[in-house]
């Protein structure tokens, strides 16, 4: 049911008078009913448990807007309780902004609204404040989307680079690659038919049972853009420490591995929207892979490597599967499609 | 662990054993060259170099199609990229070889560059786009020669006169003999490519083998079939032998994919070509036939090719020779990276000095 008489977003749905006023009133605010947001004031007045709290944000101007697995609505929500979550929080609240070309569907954006909705709810997150911006054709792709966050800081977990020492284990929850190469593959211009399907996922409830039940987590990060190698550099270059992983012990499904063979990627560069990596201590390693692999986003969980005394200068190095090693670099950051 | 991978294992173990044994008899360093880029890749990404011989050393040759791409043709491309009635149809390694003026993907920005990823795509391109020329950036070896002579005679039968190719098509024979015809080479055999092989035939490389007296092993991608590959020109050079052999039977044939054949000869003729670091090189390189010439960008645009300058400090054409290790080179990994490249042997995926900066360890050690 649209509530809009326009099929299109106009200039003026932008613009701070009716049209914007009949965009917040039919489209958005039923999408996600709370009274923090009904009031629609200037800032939203939350009631939180704690002072200590974690606030993070990012944008999303993913292409296709529509992907198997999901879309930049569920993305927007997921990205950002997850960065909340890897962070030791628990996500409470949401601030949702749209950037929104002038022609795009009502649609379309009716389509995205009730997936955000549904994140939300699923994450156990408040959307409480938002802002709409309209701009003229061409000055943007269709809809781009920021979400901001604020989560409450589990009592007790504190998390850092600084934690991290050598003997750790790293742990991942599940299989890698999954939504980089669904986004690639789904590209038009690239005109590759897959059954690939995104992992994006909400990874608060595992990573908050992680934290509340197990006490030898140092560090935790999702890795998204860059996959996995960069996010093992990350840590290389903050620790000073190296880091070994073992090619066999990563999981990937035949069918990732296969388009990213075919292309020319390397997986392990290959971004991930419902994945996390945590560094723990060798002690609790086994309980959280056991706690991992009891929930249904970690029932592919491994233990992938550990870290390891540096000998000349931090590096990320992998086991191939023959026994060989070789490094695993920080990525350049745009991966092109090969000749042959 | 399953069966399969103990099986894999177990025959990588056996040939390594045997190409240890091999090359402590010979006692002297060994140097194989791979000519393909895909090799290359699978032997850094597999970490193959960590467990070979000591005294066996491996050396990437000419097989990355858009490393071997001269200079000259490089800047052809950008200038045609400069004209408002051409669109330039790309495989994606192109893109960021840098030429005298930028690079393709700085061109990328006024939207007459786009990437595909077959022939194709840039034959539909041209459908799409009536009001423009769309050149397509033919390069590659044999494994892509004969989807470019398709697309050419599709052109022809609809009479898509919009579409052109500027063919950078290359043999890789002749550059196998120009290297071993050099003064400096220290090529002991040659690990042959397994794409190309399917299609000309590794019966194409027994020439190398008779005029030169040099090993050529056709292998497939797989780590335990390269290793398999490079144990077989081990024992052959510790045997004091030189033998046509391919391990890759499963899709090699000795006489090759015989209509592919016919299709690019129907479609190209072989005229001699620049080669970067190699020179001009006799019969190396594909031309449209003069049938098919009103889809040939050198004809339509009267454009001569003629050899361009390294640019320079680069020394890509030493690397594709097997002459020095990307490390050997100035630029390599400070004034020329894969952010900010110099010479196209560290753009493309397939390329020596990529490989080397993205997987090598002894480099990134010593700094």
């Amino acid at each position: 049911m649209r509530a809009s008489k326009h099929d299109k977003i106009l200039l003026a749905h932008g613009g701070g008078g009716q049209l914007m006023d009949e965009l917040i009133r039919h489209h958005i605010l039923p999408s996600f009913k709370n009274d923090t947001l009904a009031e629609l004031g200037d800032s939203a007045k939350l009631n939180v448990e704690s002072s200590s709290l974690c606030f993070t944000t990012d944008s999303y101007v993913v292409k296709p807007l529509f992907f198997n697995g999901g879309d930049i609505g569920k993305l927007a929500v997921y990205g950002t309780v997850n960065d909340l979550a890897v962070a030791g929080s628990k996500p409470v609240a949401l601030a949702l902004s749209l950037i929104i070309e002038d022609g795009f569907e009502f649609e379309l954006l009716d389509k995205i609204l009730a997936n955000i909705s549904k994140a939300a709810r699923q994450s156990n997150v408040d959307i409480v404040t938002g802002d709409t911006k309209t701009v003229e054709a061409g000055a943007a792709d269709k809809v781009f989307i920021n979400t901001a966050g604020i989560g409450v800081r589990l009592a007790g977990v504190n998390l850092g680079f600084q934690k991290i020492t050598v003997g750790d284990t790293i742990i991942i929850n599940g299989t890698i690659g999954d939504h980089g190469m669904t986004i690639i593959s789904q590209r038009e211009d690239m005109k590759f038919q897959s059954q690939l399907k995104s992992d994006c996922a909400a990874l608060a409830a595992l990573i908050c049972e992680l934290l509340e039940k197990t006490s030898g987590i140092r560090f935790m990060r999702d890795p998204t853009r860059g996959g996995l190698a960069a996010t093992l550099n990350e840590i290389t270059r903050s620790t000073g420490l190296s880091i070994e992983i073992h090619e066999t012990a990563i999981p990937v499904k035949p069918a990732v591995q296969a388009a990213a063979d075919m292309l020319g990627f390397d997986i392990l560069t290959i971004a991930n929207e419902g994945k996390f990596i945590a560094i723990v201590s060798p002690e609790s390693a086994d309980d959280c892979l056991n706690i991992c692999r009891n929930h249904p986003l970690g029932k592919d969980a491994m233990i992938i490597g550990e870290v390891v005394q540096t000998r000349d200068v931090p590096l990320v190095e992998i086991e191939t599967r023959i026994g060989g090693k070789r490094i695993v670099q920080m990525p350049y950051g745009r991966e092109l499609p090969r000749i042959c | 662990m399953k069966q399969n991978t103990r099986n894999m294992l177990d025959r990588i173990y056996k040939a390594q054993n045997l190409m240890d044994a091999a090359c402590e008899a010979l006692g002297r360093q060994i140097n194989i060259m791979e000519v393909c880029g895909t090799h290359t890749v699978s032997i850094f990404r597999n970490g193959i170099r960590s467990i070979l011989p000591k005294n066996l050393k491996l050396l990437s040759g000419p097989g990355c199609p858009v490393c071997v791409t001269d200079q000259g043709y490089i800047d052809t491309v950008l200038q045609l990229a400069d004209r408002d009635d051409c669109l330039i149809a790309t495989y994606g390694d192109m893109i960021r070889v840098p030429g005298k003026d930028r690079s393709l993907e700085t061109k990328q920005a006024k939207a007459n560059v786009k990437v595909v990823l077959s022939s194709e795509d840039a034959l539909q391109l041209a459908k799409d786009n009536t009001e423009k020329i769309v050149v397509f950036v033919a390069v590659g070896f044999e494994t892509t020669a004969p989807a470019t002579a398709v697309v050419v005679r599709e052109a022809a039968a609809g009479s898509i006169d919009n579409f052109c190719i500027l063919s950078g098509h290359k043999l890789v024979v002749p550059a196998m003999r120009a290297l071993l015809s050099g003064k400096n080479h220290n090529i002991n055999a040659f690990l042959c490519p397994g794409h190309v092989s399917v299609i000309i035939g590794y019966g194409a490389f027994a020439e190398i083998v008779e005029d030169f007296g040099r090993p050529c092993v056709v292998a497939g991608f797989e780590p335990v079939q390269i290793i398999e590959g490079l144990c077989e020109i081990c024992r052959q050079l510790s045997a004091g032998k030189a033998k046509l052999k391919s391990i890759y039977s499963a899709v090699v044939t000795e006489k090759g994919n015989t209509a592919a054949q016919q299709t690019i000869d129907e479609c190209f003729e072989p005229v001699d070509g620049y080669w970067r670091g190699l020179g001009k090189i006799e019969k190396s390189t594909l031309k449209l036939r003069d049938k098919y010439s009103r889809f040939d960008a050198f004809e339509r645009f009267n454009i001569t090719e003629t050899p361009g300058e390294e640019r320079k400090g680069c020394r890509c054409g030493e690397v594709l020779c097997g002459l020095i290790e990307p490390p050997e080179c100035g630029l390599f990994g400070q004034n020329c990276t894969p952010q900010e490249p110099v010479g196209p042997c560290m753009v493309s995926s397939e390329g020596a000095c990529a490989a080397w900066f993205k997987y090598g360890q002894e480099k990134r050690r010593k700094r």
